[in-house]
């Protein structure tokens, strides 16, 4: 049986369990009318249940895991003896090639009879593995079922039971959390590794070119993989998306949280926040084919010589899609400053915009602080504005006219989609990411320890 | 301003030096007063203006899209051109699969007939200068249109021998000219369309013959590279509704699961401190990085096929858990420690006082983050260009492992491709279908915050 059909056999399975263990736990109740029974009859059917599927599945996982190697070993030592003591890759090779040959995949030319023999043998023992493999999960889930129906009782706790297992359920799903951070890092670290035993760390960390030839194994020159142009792109970029999102970001908190009449407030608040639902994409090619383009001819105008796509272009845009960010979260903080100090600033006879500028602002700076940070960190991890709209040309240059490249737009260039992760114009994408994340994590560490310490002191 | 003039020492006696410089500074005071409230106010203003500017181009380039030149033709199904045997039907005693190898060979032979000529003796009919310009006359009807007759004929074979009147795309150039997104006097050799053509789509145009009809092909089609003018989002829809499915499948139950233990059961010491930061960072890891590990996890260690809904999907599901967490979490937190006291009160269990309980009043909370959540994913392109979905397909997916794109990578490739102004206006038509995807998300999450929300 395949292992999505045993997976329905085993929810079918689940649900009879349910079904018996209600009914007999009911039988149990009307036969010993004196003794009250432990847990209500869904918890005894639950019990019922888990016990003839749990096991079962765990053997089905545990299977999955084993049976493939278990399988090419058993197929190695029935090949003859001078293909099966070959190398450990050429070996690869020819399980490979045997694969094929069994699940009739693509035409394998000229075939050998040992070839043959082997993967009928493969498919004869892919077919017993399924056997067994139902065979033992029938048997355990019959045995689980029997032994836990035998088992109820008025004293029995099925409730404990079941909701151990619900409670674990609950624990794997909270460290799913973790594992997805070890499987970055680690994932990011491995590739990391295996990149700088082609190219040093310091060539990586403090070159100024960037300049990856194209893949081409064995070859000496390798090209260089200097990260400095690409991260001075992408700070260029994120300066003058803050630049424009800081100060709008910034009076709209202000006005928002102090001025503006309930009505305004309630129509504005969401209007603006709409621009962080929006997909990146969109304000990439809203940079392309407008902001840029718009760019460049008011540049012709005054004289300047603006790219379409150029550093400005991409970091205006992306400044309007971090307005949102700054000003929602600004405005929160300055609505939490507490109203006696407004009360206080304004009693001593200082302006509006006084007590704004001196009294509210200074007590929600840490909290700004810390928004201001989480909007960097997502700025600088944006990758579609800049991607269509920065230039994509690695140059060192403070010039925001010019085109640049960014961190995020090469790790895109460097592995669309490429499953080879041998070369290390692939790999340094892993170390782009990893600097990437770094960078970030540091940023959003800083913010919530700002903002949490902020937090405490009012409340 | 009004408290200087309504001040009583001004009338009674001219104000000291140090009154006077009260009034001044007063007067400059409440200058910048003024100033830095119209500051706000234009902030606010401009930022408006930006989501206004945003949206009005967006659907300025977009919504002609969704209108395409089509022409009027009645086509004759020939049956000297379409020559094959009668269709197959199932004969009693046959079994079904050697009627399905009979009815794919009468297939194979319907694919063998050049249905262009169809096209092309009809269009002969209303433009009789045609004989001596055949390449152009292939050229009217974009290519995707001749698999549209053969369709029609698989479906119903009774129509060989009748004449129908049909509207078909024309190609994509021709529609380009028509909608003016291309100077008309820029000289022949800059022109993607031959002189002859430009005289015959203005006089067809002119007729009544071509005219702008509602596109479904823009709905209906997958992508296309032979056939631009009917390159749909189909394939690209599908892609995204299958990623959806596999967020809401695991993401929203395993966030929902994550968020309950760690608000309801979870300990409070170092560990749940470390899963707390751990998740806000998480939330805050740019999404890019969430591909990197697709790549490398999924495809490289696990072997999960390229550009496959399914691995987006995961990938994408990893990126939302933490949002998911998060807005489930500050769900619970809301709702009154008094119900969990009554529940343990009355002698139910901890499980069962949350699941009984708190959950069914947590739900509104919980169904407004996912669906937040669901909305952010739809969005998301990078991580996707890195586990291959950038690559072009042009069959709608019909399982979650086969190859397919999404909507944002559609159009990310889309505003790439070569045929400039054709391709500007549908990919911002394909912006307005996914805005309007997103919008309508939110819109349903307001709408259900608003409808439920409690306030305890």
């Amino acid at each position: 049986m395949s292992n999505l059909s045993l997976i329905v056999v085993l929810l079918m399975l689940l649900a009879m369990g349910y079904q018996f263990g209600t009914r007999r736990s009911r039988n149990v109740a009307t036969v010993n009318p004196n003794l009250r029974m432990h847990s209500r009859p869904h918890h005894y059917g639950m019990m019922v249940g888990l016990w003839a599927v749990l096991p079962a599945f765990m053997l089905l996982l545990l299977w999955l895991w084993l049976s493939p190697a278990v399988i090419n070993a058993m197929l190695v030592s029935a090949l003859p003896a001078d293909i099966a003591s070959q190398s450990a890759e050429q070996l690869r090779v020819v399980l490979q090639r045997i694969n094929n040959l069994a699940s009739n995949f693509g035409v394998v030319a000229d075939a050998e009879q040992w070839e043959l023999n082997a993967a009928e043998q493969l498919n004869q023992l892919k077919a017993n593995s399924a056997i067994v493999l139902t065979a033992l999960i029938a048997v355990i889930a019959a045995v689980g079922m029997l032994l836990s129906l035998q088992k109820i009782t008025p004293l029995l706790k099925a409730r404990h039971q079941v909701e151990k297992v619900v409670k674990a359920l609950l624990v794997l799903c909270s460290a799913v959390a973790i594992l997805t951070t070890i499987g970055i890092v680690l994932s990011m670290v491995g590739e990391t590794m295996k990149f700088f035993s082609y190219i040093s760390p310091t060539d990586f960390f403090f070159g100024t070119t960037w300049n990856p030839r194209f893949s081409t194994v064995g070859v000496g020159e390798q090209g260089s993989f200097g990260l400095v142009p690409l991260l001075s792109g992408t700070m260029l970029i994120s300066a003058i998306a803050m630049l424009v999102a800081i100060p709008l970001g910034l009076m709209v908190a202000v006005y928002l949280a102090e001025y503006a009449p309930y009505r305004l407030r309630n129509i504005a608040k969401p209007v603006i926040e709409v621009l962080a639902g929006i997909p990146t994409i969109v304000y990439g090619f809203f940079a392309l084919v407008t902001v840029g383009p718009f760019l460049r001819d008011l540049g012709n105008a005054v004289g300047l010589s603006i790219n379409a796509t150029s550093a400005l272009t991409a970091g205006v845009v992306m400044g309007i899609m971090i307005i949102p960010f700054i000003s929602s979260l600004s405005d929160d903080i300055i609505t939490q400053v507490p109203k006696s100090m407004r009360d206080g600033s304004l009693g001593l006879g200082a302006t509006k915009s006084e007590t704004v500028l001196k009294v509210v602002l200074p007590a929600a700076l840490p909290g700004i602080v810390g928004a201001v940070l989480l909007a960097a960190s997502r700025a600088i991890g944006e990758t579609m504005i800049v991607v269509l709209a920065a230039g994509n040309s690695p140059a060192l240059t403070a010039n925001p006219f010019e085109a640049v490249s960014t961190v995020t737009v090469t790790i895109v260039n460097q592995l669309t989609g490429d499953n080879d992760f041998s070369s290390p114009q692939s790999l340094v994408a892993f170390a782009l990411g990893l600097t990437l994340f770094v960078i970030t994590l540091l940023l959003n560490v800083m913010a919530l320890v700002i903002v949490r310490k902020y937090r405490e002191q009012y409340e | 301003m009004t408290i200087i003039a309504e001040n009583p020492i001004k009338a009674v006696a001219p104000p000291s030096q140090v009154q006077q410089k009260v009034i001044a500074s007063l007067q400059k005071r409440h200058r910048k007063e003024r100033l830095f409230r119209s500051l706000g106010l234009s902030a606010v203003l401009i930022s408006l203006a930006l989501v206004a500017v945003l949206f009005v181009n967006i659907f300025a380039k977009g919504m002609p899209a969704f209108w395409q030149s089509a022409i009027t033709l009645d086509i004759y199904f020939d049956p000297k051109i379409i020559k094959v045997e009668e269709k197959p039907v199932q004969q009693a005693g046959e079994s079904d699969n050697d009627f399905r190898q009979r009815d794919l060979a009468w297939q194979t032979q319907l694919g063998f007939i050049n249905f262009n000529r169809l096209i092309t003796d009809s269009l002969q009919q209303i433009l009789p200068d045609a004989s001596k310009h055949r390449r152009d006359l292939a050229r009217v009807v974009t290519s995707g249109e001749r698999f549209a007759l053969r369709d029609m004929v698989v479906a119903d074979p009774s129509i060989i021998g009748q004449t129908r009147t049909l509207h078909l795309l024309t190609d994509a150039n021709i529609d380009v000219w028509l909608k003016g997104n291309i100077d008309r006097s820029l000289p022949d050799e800059q022109q993607q369309l031959s002189p002859k053509m430009r005289e015959w789509v203005d006089k067809l145009a002119a007729d009544g013959v071509i005219t702008s009809r509602f596109s479904l092909a823009l709905f209906m089609n997958p992508d296309s590279r032979s056939s631009l003018a009917s390159a749909g989002l189909a394939g690209a829809f599908m892609g995204s509704f299958y990623m959806m499915l596999v967020v809401i499948l695991l993401a929203v139950p395993m966030g929902v699961a994550a968020a309950i233990y760690l608000e309801e059961f979870a300990p409070r010491n170092r560990i749940t401190d470390l899963v707390e930061v751990n998740i806000n960072n998480l939330a805050a890891v740019p999404s890019i990085v969430f591909g990197l590990l697709g790549a490398s996890v999924l495809i490289g260690w696990f072997n999960l096929p390229m550009s496959a809904p399914i691995v987006g999907g995961l990938v994408l599901s990893l990126m939302t858990l933490p949002t998911v967490i998060i807005a489930t979490r500050s769900t619970l937190k809301a709702i009154p420690p008094s119900i969990r006291q009554a529940a343990l009160g009355l002698g139910a269990s901890k499980m069962q006082a949350i699941f009984h309980h708190v959950l069914p009043l947590a739900i509104p909370g919980i169904l407004t983050g996912a669906i937040l959540g669901v909305a952010q994913a739809l969005g998301e392109t990078a991580p996707l260009l890195l586990i291959g979905m950038k690559s072009f397909v042009a069959s709608v997916p019909a399982s979650p492992f086969e190859q397919a794109t999404a909507l944002p990578v559609q159009i990310y490739l889309w505003q790439g491709n070569e045929l400039r102004n054709f391709f500007e206006a549908r990919t911002s038509a394909a912006i307005i279908v996914l805005l309007m995807m997103m919008l309508s998300l939110n819109g349903l999450a307001i709408w259900l915050r608003k409808k439920y929300e409690k306030r305890w």
